[in-house]
């Protein structure tokens, strides 16, 4: 086990504090030196987690509108998305390597099918909590279901949409920190390359926290942007 | 057509290789029984730390709840929870702690303890007011609130808690190779003395586990579901309804 640990520390420990390195310290100088190798990882871990999050939002979206009418698919619908969501992603790059090979095709199924339930639950849960009396005086103002569908029930479904991407986001951030075992890279493969440097492992596993701190945010600020009437109630 | 067939074979060997078991060229036996070994440490890894998540966040969850404490923190350490990716967190513990079954199973333990938390507060904070009093006004203590009222009427969402975390920490358990201890993420992580199948043959175990143990505590979920509880509600709490609920409580 050790041999095989030792096998993996790959990185270029070059520059910094000679002593704190060979002690797998914590070193602010090195780190100072070698912050550049993260920007790669960075970028690719948003990448991945952005198109995995944008293409589950767009699919739960269609199937959830799906439900919308035809109620009797929330049953499967929910199944099939939840055996996914069960699926431990490492378990799926796996199982996918042999149909879809190494790369970031492989690691974005995986991310999107994990995804689907969350945002597809919350965009359902946030149709149903439109209260019938609301619906029934958009009836009455002459609207099409159509458009009673998105001017009045997906604007009053916004918060719970949006909280299905948050969560979505974040565990997408932390999914992907495993993408590198399907060969699409991000910040995992560098926590992975050298798991006893705890300057190593502290820069990198900060950054996906960070990255999952900033998405949430950034979508909190979407949904705040995208909501004035909710504040406009409470002023 | 030859695409499929290579598709098929290559699940084929893996499969016979999990039942069936066989001696690498460097002469170690992988496969079959060695198999069973790494299924057994995976989930007496799993069953450690969930014991101990349990043990933990189910009180501290109903007594927060119970006096209507502490929503902050019983909410927001989900949050936290979910930001923190499992690889990082036991890179943390290796890289801090060391190597090591009771490390792991500590990383573990942290990993399992936000969903479980989490929902046991909101269980108990979700049960009707109307009956907290009804039982107080029938003498009963506030020992025996928690224990005869609040706590039989949050278990549905403590055992959705107990099924996110337990199917979340198989999964994570699979990367404790990381740490020393020889789970099925043994030939995953270790692919050289196993190979494309054995790596093949790892996932598909990792799979069926998850997939075991959702079903397996989705049945004790219903098994513990109040008569009442399952006649108000039919299809709200029939899948992990952990995120709505969640952040519902949260905004209000």
């Amino acid at each position: 086990m050790i041999s095989q640990l030792a096998q993996v520390q790959i990185q270029d420990r070059s520059a910094g504090d000679a002593s704190c390195v060979a002690d797998n310290g914590f070193c602010p100088s090195w780190i100072a030196v070698n912050f550049d190798r993260y920007v790669d990882p960075l970028l690719q871990h948003i990448f991945l987690t952005v198109v995995a999050v944008a293409i589950g939002f767009a699919l739960s979206f269609a199937l959830a509108l799906l439900a919308h009418r035809r109620r009797w698919l929330i049953g499967p619908i929910t199944q099939v998305t939840g055996i996914l969501y069960t699926l431990p992603s490492i378990a799926v790059f796996f199982l996918l390597l042999p149909l879809t090979g190494r790369g970031n095709v492989t690691a974005l199924i995986a991310l999107v099918g994990y995804s689907l339930l969350i945002i597809f639950r919350n965009i359902t849960a946030g149709l149903d909590n439109v209260p019938r009396e609301t619906k029934d005086a958009g009836r009455g103002m002459g609207l099409t279901d159509r458009q009673l569908l998105w001017r009045v029930e997906l604007p009053l479904a916004l918060p719970e949409i949006m909280a299905g991407l948050r969560i979505a986001a974040t565990t997408t951030v932390g999914l992907a920190t495993l993408a590198f075992f399907a060969g699409a890279g991000g910040l995992g493969e560098q926590i992975f390359a050298d798991i006893n440097f705890k300057s190593n492992v502290v820069v990198a596993g900060g950054l996906a926290v960070a990255l999952a701190a900033l998405l949430d945010g950034l979508i909190l600020l979407v949904q705040w942007a995208i909501t004035p009437w909710t504040r406009a109630r409470t002023v | 057509m030859t695409g499929a067939l290579a598709f098929l074979g290559q699940f084929g060997d893996a499969i016979e290789l999990i039942f069936e078991g066989e001696t690498t060229r460097e002469g170690a036996d992988v496969g079959g029984w060695q198999f069973a070994e790494l299924t057994w440490e995976h989930v007496k890894l799993t069953l450690a730390a969930m014991a101990i998540a349990c043990a933990i966040s189910v009180p501290i969850g109903l007594w927060l709840g119970h006096v209507r404490r502490g929503s902050f923190l019983a909410i927001s350490v989900s949050n936290v929870g979910r930001a923190v990716p499992s690889l990082a967190l036991i890179a943390f513990f290796v890289a801090y702690l060391g190597v090591g079954f009771t490390n792991v199973t500590l990383a573990l333990v942290l990993l399992a303890i936000p969903p479980i938390l989490t929902n046991s507060y909101v269980g108990v904070t979700q049960v009707d007011g109307d009956t907290v009093d009804a039982a107080r006004g029938m003498g009963m203590s506030e020992t025996e609130i928690v224990r005869k009222v609040e706590l039989p009427l949050a278990l549905p969402l403590i055992f959705g808690g107990i099924r996110t975390s337990a199917v979340n920490v198989i999964a994570t358990a699979t990367i404790a190779p990381l740490a020393g201890i020889n789970t099925l993420g043994d030939p995953i992580i270790n692919a050289s003395g196993y190979g494309d199948t054995g790596r093949l043959a790892a996932a598909i175990v990792v799979a069926a586990l998850a997939v075991f143990t959702e079903l397996l505590l989705g049945t004790a979920q219903r098994a513990v579901t109040p008569e009442g509880i399952k006649l108000e509600s039919k299809a709200a709490s029939r899948h992990r309804g952990v995120p709505t609920p969640i952040r519902r409580t949260a905004s209000t």
